[in-house]
């Protein structure tokens, strides 16, 4: 009896949030897919069904192919120079020096940044041609300076976005190398292992599961980059720094297609569930009840 | 590190990663900086960098001209609104999956998570058009809702790993002891999980706050926050780099401040507990 109400409590304490979630989950994705087989123009209404036309002219369009050329370019940019970049930093975190709690502080802060801030402050102040601070530098050196976001898009984009996640990476990283067993690598090192031994037999293998998690966590936000690109370059010049989430915008709320949007949505999903697969399983792994 | 390391070495170390610190915050310290020029010495070739004459006056140009302050209550309103209703919805779920796991706990876990996958350009188009039939568009209550429900996953999770710590026996020995339910949950429990719950609370605000998806998208001018605030500096007219900086610091400024106390809880939410 006891144990019966208990349980009928904890299902009654719990289905709020599965209610909620499992709307917002089958109603916007379920009229997506409903709508991806439609044409149906926003401004002109009604809509009638088209079959997989929608999907048709999206795999088709002449942005697809680039924009989804920078979506993964994109995300393994970034992915390198955050991971990479983490470990080298975190390993120099991890020493001792005078004043680490205020480089912490200085390391992590661009994570806190929002987006559009961070952005327009990068376009601005340190990419314009004429008054950013490295067209200052490459004068200061005699060269001509660049104008990045029209010459170097993706590039200028990717650097915007690493240095959001570099922070990410470098604290979660740190925080994995602090519970690294000491005494094991006293003992590595008294029997003769190098640094270089004794960081990839070591210390790599330690952060393997940590490293994962960055890659899949980032990979989620970073598949979905938007306000970098849509306060910066536009998606332009041509489609040099459309990726598919600003494809999908673009087609849905500047073209007003909603059909050929919501087609766009369903392989966004699509491709965001394949990597939500395998971040699913190394989380799940840790989730002993 | 139990290791000895000479003072020479830690020398070393010290100023390498005080250069790296400050290379990788230099943009946030050259916007602070660039907020207190004028508009001519912000954009001055060679850059200044501290002997300028430094004027508040960015700041008072953006609070007067662009009524910054109903952008910064709406960030407050919807960050912290929607953290709430998300607190007030997940903490039952958390705690009755935290104290009294069934087999499918897991499962629902899983669930949930998976639902952050959901990428938010998929269901861009209903969500849209919904808001629009129903009146919603550029409304507090519409982003309240939508952000309360992207971050709720991370809610749930986070509330669970924190009040998973908190030992079961505790509540035996207190039910020994005659107290009845509401008791303990009032003396016992509330106190032991108030800490989870307020880290929680910081991590999801800052989120929310942060957030420039839906934000961008689904606000025009009566419910825009500040990161719809900040991209209309996208398309400038004149000199604005050093208002762009003024606003820009206000903007960063009260999330920054958060985030520097919650670096712990950020690596515990943001790996839904994978690393801790």
């Amino acid at each position: 009896m006891a144990t019966q109400r208990a349980h009928k409590a904890a299902r009654l304490m719990i289905s709020p949030s599965v209610i909620l979630l499992l709307a917002w989950m089958i109603i916007p994705l379920g009229t997506t897919i409903y709508f991806s087989f439609l044409r149906y123009n926003i401004l002109t209404p009604p809509a009638s069904w088209t079959g997989f036309e929608n999907y048709y002219y999206f795999l088709t369009d002449p942005a697809f192919i680039p924009a989804l050329v920078n979506t993964l370019v994109l995300v393994l940019g970034v992915l390198a120079i955050t991971t990479i970049g983490g470990i080298l930093l975190a390993l120099l975190l991890n020493m001792e020096f005078w004043g680490q709690g205020i480089v912490r502080i200085l390391v992590i802060s661009p994570f806190f940044v929002m987006p559009t801030v961070s952005a327009l402050v990068w376009k601005n102040m340190f990419m314009n041609p004429v008054n950013g601070l490295f067209a200052h530098l490459f004068r200061a050196f005699g060269l001509q300076p660049v104008d990045f976001l029209s010459t170097l898009p993706l590039l200028s984009i990717t650097i915007m976005v690493a240095w959001a996640w570099l922070p990410f990476a470098t604290l979660i990283l740190l925080t994995a190398l602090q519970s690294l067993d000491s005494e094991q690598m006293e003992a590595a090192e008294m029997d003769g292992a190098g640094w270089l031994s004794r960081f990839i037999y070591l210390t790599l293998p330690h952060l393997t599961r940590s490293i994962t998690v960055v890659v899949l966590i980032q990979t989620i936000f970073l598949l979905a980059v938007f306000a970098e690109i849509y306060v910066t370059t536009a998606g332009g010049p041509g489609y040099a720094s459309t990726n598919i989430p600003f494809m999908i915008y673009n087609v849905s709320l500047k073209q007003f297609d909603a059909g050929m949007g919501a087609a766009g949505g369903v392989i966004a999903v699509i491709i965001a569930n394949i990597v939500a697969f395998f971040l699913m399983r190394a989380v799940g792994k840790n989730l002993e009840l | 590190m139990a290791r000895q390391t000479t003072t020479g070495q830690r020398a070393l170390v010290t100023v390498a990663a005080w250069g790296i610190g400050i290379l990788i915050s230099f943009p946030i310290i050259w916007t602070v900086l660039t907020s207190f020029k004028t508009e001519a010495t912000a954009i001055a070739s060679p850059p200044v960098w501290f002997n300028f004459d430094w004027t508040l006056q960015n700041y008072i140009d953006v609070n007067t001209r662009s009524d910054y302050a109903r952008y910064f209550m709406n960030s407050v309103v919807i960050s912290i609104g929607s953290t709430l209703l998300g607190l007030a919805v997940a903490i039952p779920a958390a705690w009755s999956m935290a104290f009294q796991p069934t087999k499918n706990t897991k499962n629902v876990l899983m669930w949930m998570l998976s639902t952050k996958m959901m990428p938010a350009v998929g269901v861009l188009v209903p969500v849209y058009l919904g808001l629009r039939s129903m009146g919603l568009l550029d409304t507090r209550t519409a982003l309240v809702i939508i952000m309360m429900l992207m971050n709720l996953p991370i809610i749930v999770w986070m509330l669970f790993t924190y009040f998973r710590e908190i030992p079961g026996e505790i509540l035996e020995a207190a039910r020994m002891d005659g107290a009845n339910l509401r008791n303990e949950i009032i003396h016992v429990l509330t106190p032991m999980a108030v800490p989870g719950i307020a880290s929680t609370l910081l991590l999801n605000v800052i989120l929310a706050w942060n957030e420039a998806f839906w934000t961008l998208n689904l606000t025009t001018t009566n419910a825009a926050p500040l990161t719809a605030f900040i991209a209309s500096f996208s398309s400038p007219q004149g000199l604005f780099y050093a208002k762009l900086s003024a606003a820009s610091t206000m903007a960063i400024a009260p999330i920054l401040i958060l985030g520097w106390f919650s670096q712990k809880q950020l690596v515990r939410g943001l790996t839904f507990g994978a690393v801790k």
